[in-house]
């Protein structure tokens, strides 16, 4: 063991070496449970154009972790708390008809802001310095510990499964909301559901990436793929691959380096989304050429 | 109260700040750009702490980024609208290479990045010096002039993009003006009042303003009263209640309205729908 880590050109042995610090089997496990979790949930997110809104829940953290702290509760059950409030707050200030662009981009904006006013509140009742400003917003992988990697799976198995369990009609529902509703599919009940399951694994992917980078394995992975593919189930691999690339990559670059996961996790992230985009252009240029020839 | 210096630049920078934000806010909902604008709350601190990385003062750096997210923003998307997966992605880089310059800052100088992080990220309008609020003031009230100005033309280009090419608007580069004055409203807010603030004014009062009627300079005086309303409660509320931070107070009353506005909305629909 290297108290000193550095790269050497020995793969196996850097990953060894990785692997012998229970932190880091602790930061790489939570991580592939949320890379996972992120990039199916987020692979919805992108084609419902909720970005906004997953953003505005991920901000809800700060909230969930001064509150947490300010009734003595762990910083964990604030954040899904939080999240999952917020989400539900969302979903019923949305319009019966569906989904009004404008109007609920005002809700989403004013939810945001009320939460981390409320944040600042239970700070200042709480008379104290919030700890860990810095990881609350970049995310760390140190401080990961087994009851929470243990936590992380079961509310991921839960969303996972409920969307799988859901899968068809949400994917109906958000491609055409208005035929689904007219063929008896419960359009706003998913709304809302839908809502409640990006909130619980928004909670779950802040824990690792921070409140402000939740988008480079929620977002980013999946916009990616919906570049390079049309197709549900291929796009849903590729994104689930593209995010938990981003994730190992990312903590091993981190644990190599004196700079912090969150810069390598969001680098990594915008390269791919970039490379995809270059790649749809330059075979968009390749078939025209085809098809003059 | 407004005996103390410091009440008086609040309510000084507060009041402009907050007409600047209503007025633009009403145009950011109708345009649902408020993605955009949270975007560039947020990045604003980034520039700041890369100014201050490499040496240079802090505001040039807040202005140059968020001006510079403004444009590009404005310039990847078709007619000065830029997509919301675009945005998440841009701005969370941005956000992770805040990440990289932190550490940075730590490593380089002595100390101190946390307290940088605080400040710029939420900055307090009761710490403002006379001179500060006097330029805030200032800023804000070109930006709500600029706004007023080009009323006219930035609705129909919003509500009507072909009509209003048609009639000879630019309304691409009247998309790419809008943004940037946003950002030039939004780097001179936060580090003024902080992020917070800034989104809770540009949303919350719009929202409502845009729930209760339809017709534009209603709608606009509406919101800009809403905003300003919000700002001078809660200012007076957070200097009689000490413990209550003034941005969470103005906030506060923001979303009241709001609230209030879409109770009125759904009352006044279900009258109708009975009737």
């Amino acid at each position: 063991m290297n108290a000193n880590p550095s790269l050497s050109w020995d793969l196996a042995r850097d990953v060894r070496e990785l692997l012998a610090f229970p932190f880091m089997v602790n930061a790489l496990e939570a991580g592939t449970i949320v890379a996972v979790l992120a990039a199916s949930v987020g692979w919805y997110v992108v084609q419902r154009r909720q970005s906004f809104a997953a953003h505005t829940l991920s901000l809800m953290a700060f909230p969930g972790a001064a509150g947490a702290a300010l009734a003595g509760l762990p910083a964990a059950l604030g954040y899904y708390l939080a999240c999952g409030t917020a989400a539900l707050v969302m979903g019923a200030g949305r319009r019966q008809e569906i989904r009004g662009e404008a109007g609920e981009s005002a809700a989403t904006g004013t939810v945001q802001a009320a939460g981390l006013a409320a944040g600042f509140v239970f700070l200042a009742l709480d008379h104290g310095v919030l700890g860990g400003l810095e990881s609350l917003l970049f995310g760390t992988f140190l401080g990961v510990s087994r009851a929470q990697v243990l936590t992380l799976l079961i509310v991921a198995a839960a969303v996972l499964a409920t969307l799988a369990l859901v899968a068809r009609p949400l994917l109906f529902s958000t491609l055409d909301p208005h035929s689904a509703q007219a063929h008896g599919v419960p359009v706003r009940a998913l709304d809302v559901g839908f809502l409640l399951a990006l909130g619980l694994a928004v909670a779950a992917t802040t824990q690792i990436t921070g409140v402000l980078l939740v988008f480079a394995l929620l977002v980013a992975p999946a916009a990616s793929a919906q570049t390079l593919t049309a197709r549900p189930a291929l796009g849903l691999a590729l994104s689930i691959a593209i995010a938990l690339l981003v994730v190992w990559l990312g903590l091993g670059l981190a644990y190599f380096s004196i700079y912090p996961v969150g810069f390598f996790t969001t680098s990594l992230a915008f390269g791919i989304y970039l490379l995809a985009r270059l790649t749809r252009a330059g075979a968009r240029r390749r078939s025209a050429r085809t098809a003059v020839a | 109260m407004l005996a103390h210096a410091f009440v008086r630049s609040a309510y000084l920078a507060g009041t402009f700040l907050a007409l600047a934000c209503g007025l633009a806010g009403w145009f950011v909902v109708l345009r649902g750009q408020v993605f955009a604008t949270d975007a560039l709350t947020h990045v604003a601190f980034v520039g700041a702490i890369a100014a201050a990385t490499v040496g240079l003062d802090e505001r040039v750096g807040l202005f140059a980024l968020t001006l510079a997210l403004a444009a590009g923003m404005a310039g990847l998307g078709r007619a000065g609208q830029p997509d919301d997966v675009t945005i998440g992605i841009v701005f969370s880089w941005i956000l992770g290479l805040g990440a990289l310059f932190i550490a940075l800052l730590a490593t380089s100088a002595a100390g101190g990045s946390g307290i940088t992080t605080a400040n710029t990220l939420f900055g307090s309008i009761f710490g403002l010096a006379t001179g500060q609020a006097a330029l805030a003031a200032a800023l804000a009230l070109a930006v709500a002039v600029a706004i007023l100005v080009a009323r006219r033309p930035l609705l129909l280009a919003t509500l009507d993009p072909e009509i209003a090419t048609a009639r000879g608007i630019p309304v691409r580069p009247l998309g790419i003006g809008f943004l940037l004055v946003l950002a030039i409203i939004t780097a001179q807010g936060t580090q003024a009042v902080g992020a917070l603030l800034l989104l809770g004014l540009i949303a919350a009062p719009a929202g409502a303003a845009h729930q209760l009627t339809a017709r534009p300079a209603v709608g606009l005086a509406l919101s800009a009263a809403l905003a300003v309303g919000a700002t001078w409660g809660g200012l007076a509320l957070s200097y009689t209640i000490p413990s209550l931070p003034p941005s969470s107070a103005i906030i506060g009353l923001a979303t009241t309205a709001y609230l209030l506005a879409t109770l009125t909305r759904r009352i006044r629909e279900g009258v109708r729908l009975s009737v």
